[in-house]
């Protein structure tokens, strides 16, 4: 048994424009082993997100459920803790505020010297040092989701679910943040669920990448294992043999195969009961394109 | 601006009081003014025409400091309406003796020490408007027995400020505290909040004043009648604009709260009313203005002490300088209390 288990999780949403029910995703079983860091590509509208609300417990799914560590998790929880795409810092309270609503929430029991070192602790991680009494108005947005960062270690969930953290922050900032969250996931090794649309995050942050093809009913059509090893850079990791060749696989895939009318499956040669394409260019199974 | 300025100039100096300095002083004020303004005005029409495209020219045109400008437009404004209430002293010459013995009998003239006739003070109080001095003496009276309590309905200006305060922050306060948890109550729940919709909708535009009747004869107590009639006036936008707030407060924020598992109180207190303040201090806004707006009328209709009853009261009397000393005293109450309102305001409110 996997530590976190999505099984069969269906997402229908009310119509928005007419009567009836619209299928999201239909029937997406992903299982993650602790410690994975684990990215789910796919456009806009394929329910990314949404798969990432339904482990967070913040939706529910129609149709299945997820298992973490064991039990099935429902509602939100301290254990599974997201960054969100806008940060979602309480702009009203301070940057030390901000953590330590959560830390105090994680750890009832801390006394106030307790819960005020570790969150400084948490502050100095993500560079953030003098920054302790900012509202998050006087924050860059990179300097903002290093707050969102710091405020999801500093509890240290068993599983990290990042909502595209990345996507409103600026290019060269991206890249040095990335970079951050690598030197923090590798001390920490918290199970990493994260959704994206960007290829290159995606391969230099995670071992898996799931393909979700185009919504609604939208699948999740392939898994692409990254086999490069680790630890990784920016400026290395293009230079492995295996970098583009993923990259290209699965640029190709969101070019061509995301788009599929209904009925039709996005690659119905190799997975006709609707589990997913493997892909390992390690282990040569690559399927011919 | 700078024309009208200069026909003015030499008509408002001519006319000013006897006090040689105080006439050089504002002379040199209206100068310093006029001379500034047309500097101002050539300077932006140049700018103007040098960059049509650019915004520059607008900094040009609101610089200056805009206390000379209120300062002029209120002496301006003393200074007519003191020349236009102005009547010129009872002249004897012409009548005889006849007709001045029954004008004092009718007394609209009294005989003075040296045996010569005045205008009768008393009936001048409601001869047309009084003007500023007569006012500026009323104030005056008022403001030297403003702690004197004379008897039941005569208590001094201080004591009647008190009342209308107390009333106002007693309706307003209680109004607040209840419209607020309701708000709140209706934001977090959406089919509630359009359930009690239509009727915050009705219940909204009521003049506060048209339940007075109602409330009178339910209490059957005009002093409660008068703080009911101010929280009938404060509940309705804050309730509303609480809901609208809470209601539309970002779905991340709770989402964080639910994920570190905020208790229910915790949740309230740290992340949804001051998420909402901003909104809520809006309302609070608009409540306070209405709520103080309907206190004076109520203290009319309902024979309370306060500054609203001043103002009748003074009519009652003809006490036409007592009732513009009234209007007066009301508006500085209103200022003073709204600025506290927003230095309280400034606490709750932050930046996105």
């Amino acid at each position: 048994m996997s530590f976190l288990q999505i099984d069969h999780v269906t997402k229908y949403f009310p119509n928005p424009s007419g009567p009836g029910q619209v299928c999201i995703f239909r029937d997406a079983t992903i299982k993650i082993e602790k410690g994975e860091f684990v990215t789910c590509i796919g456009h806009s509208g394929c329910g990314k997100s949404t798969l990432l609300n339904i482990i967070a417990g913040l939706e529910t799914p129609t149709e299945g459920g997820v298992i973490l560590n064991g039990r099935e998790a429902s509602g939100p929880g301290l254990d599974r803790m997201v960054v969100f795409q806008n940060f979602a810092l309480m702009p009203w309270m301070t940057v030390f505020e901000n953590i330590a609503l959560a830390v105090r929430s994680a750890y009832p029991d801390w006394t106030n010297e307790q819960v005020a070192a570790h969150v400084h602790k948490y502050i100095a991680l993500v560079g953030l040092k003098g920054a302790e009494n900012k509202r998050p108005a006087a924050l860059s947005g990179g300097m903002k989701q290093r707050v969102g960062l710091a405020r999801a270690f500093s509890i240290e969930p068993k599983v990290l679910l990042l909502d595209e953290p990345f996507a409103q922050i600026d290019a060269l900032t991206r890249g040095v943040i990335q970079e951050e969250l690598i030197q923090m996931w590798n001390s920490s090794r918290n199970t990493v669920f994260m959704v994206t649309h960007d290829v290159d995050e995606a391969i230099l942050l995670s071992d898996r990448i799931l393909l979700m093809t185009n919504g609604p009913e939208a699948r999740i059509a392939e898994t692409v294992h990254v086999s490069i090893a680790r630890p990784r850079s920016r400026e290395t990791i293009i230079e492995h043999p295996h970098y583009y060749k993923i990259r290209n696989h699965i640029i190709h895939f969101l070019v061509r195969h995301a788009k599929h009318e209904p009925g039709d499956r996005a690659t119905p040669e190799s997975s006709p009961k609707g589990t997913p394409v493997v892909v390992n260019f390690d282990e040569e199974t690559i399927v011919a394109r | 601006m700078e024309s009208m300025n200069r026909t003015m100039v030499p008509e408002v100096t001519g006319t000013v009081s006897t006090d040689p300095s105080m006439r050089r002083s504002l002379q040199q004020l209206l100068k310093q003014w006029s001379v500034s303004s047309w500097q101002r005005a050539t300077a932006w029409r140049r700018n103007r025409e040098t960059r049509p495209a650019r915004g520059g020219g607008m900094a040009a045109q609101s610089q200056g400091n805009p206390w000379y400008i209120a300062g002029f437009v209120l002496v301006v404004f003393l200074l007519s309406w003191h020349f236009f209430t102005l009547r010129s002293s009872f002249d004897q010459r012409g009548l005889t003796d006849e007709q001045l013995q029954m004008m004092e009998f009718n007394g609209d003239i009294v005989s003075g020490t040296d045996g010569t006739y005045v205008w009768n003070p008393e009936k001048e109080k409601v001869k047309g408007i009084p003007g500023p001095l007569a006012v500026l003496e009323k104030a005056r009276e008022e403001l030297s027995e403003a702690f004197v309590k004379k008897g039941t309905n005569d208590h001094g200006i201080a004591y009647l400020v008190l009342y209308t305060v107390s009333r106002f922050a007693g309706g307003f306060l209680a109004a607040s505290v209840i419209a607020i948890m309701l708000g709140v109550i209706l934001g977090l729940n959406k089919v509630l909040f359009r359930a009690a919709n239509p009727f915050i909708q009705i219940m909204k535009p009521i003049s506060p004043l048209a339940w007075m009747p109602l409330l009178l004869y339910t209490v059957k107590d005009p002093k409660w009648t008068a703080v009911l009639v101010v929280f009938m006036a404060a509940i309705w936008p804050t309730l509303a604009t609480t809901a609208f707030g809470v209601s539309s407060l970002r779905k991340e924020y709770l989402h964080v709260a639910a994920i570190v598992q905020l208790s229910w109180f915790e949740r309230l207190f740290k992340v949804i009313l001051p998420g909402a303040a901003p909104t809520i201090v809006n309302g609070l806004r608009i409540s306070f203005g209405s709520a103080l707006v309907a206190v004076v009328p109520a203290e009319m209709l309902l024979g309370e002490l306060g500054v609203g009853y001043l103002s009748w009261i003074e009519w009652n009397n003809l006490d036409i300088a007592g009732v513009i000393f009234a209007i007066l005293v009301v508006g500085v109450v209103g200022v003073i209390l709204d600025a506290g309102f927003n230095k309280l305001a400034g606490f709750v409110t932050y930046q996105e």
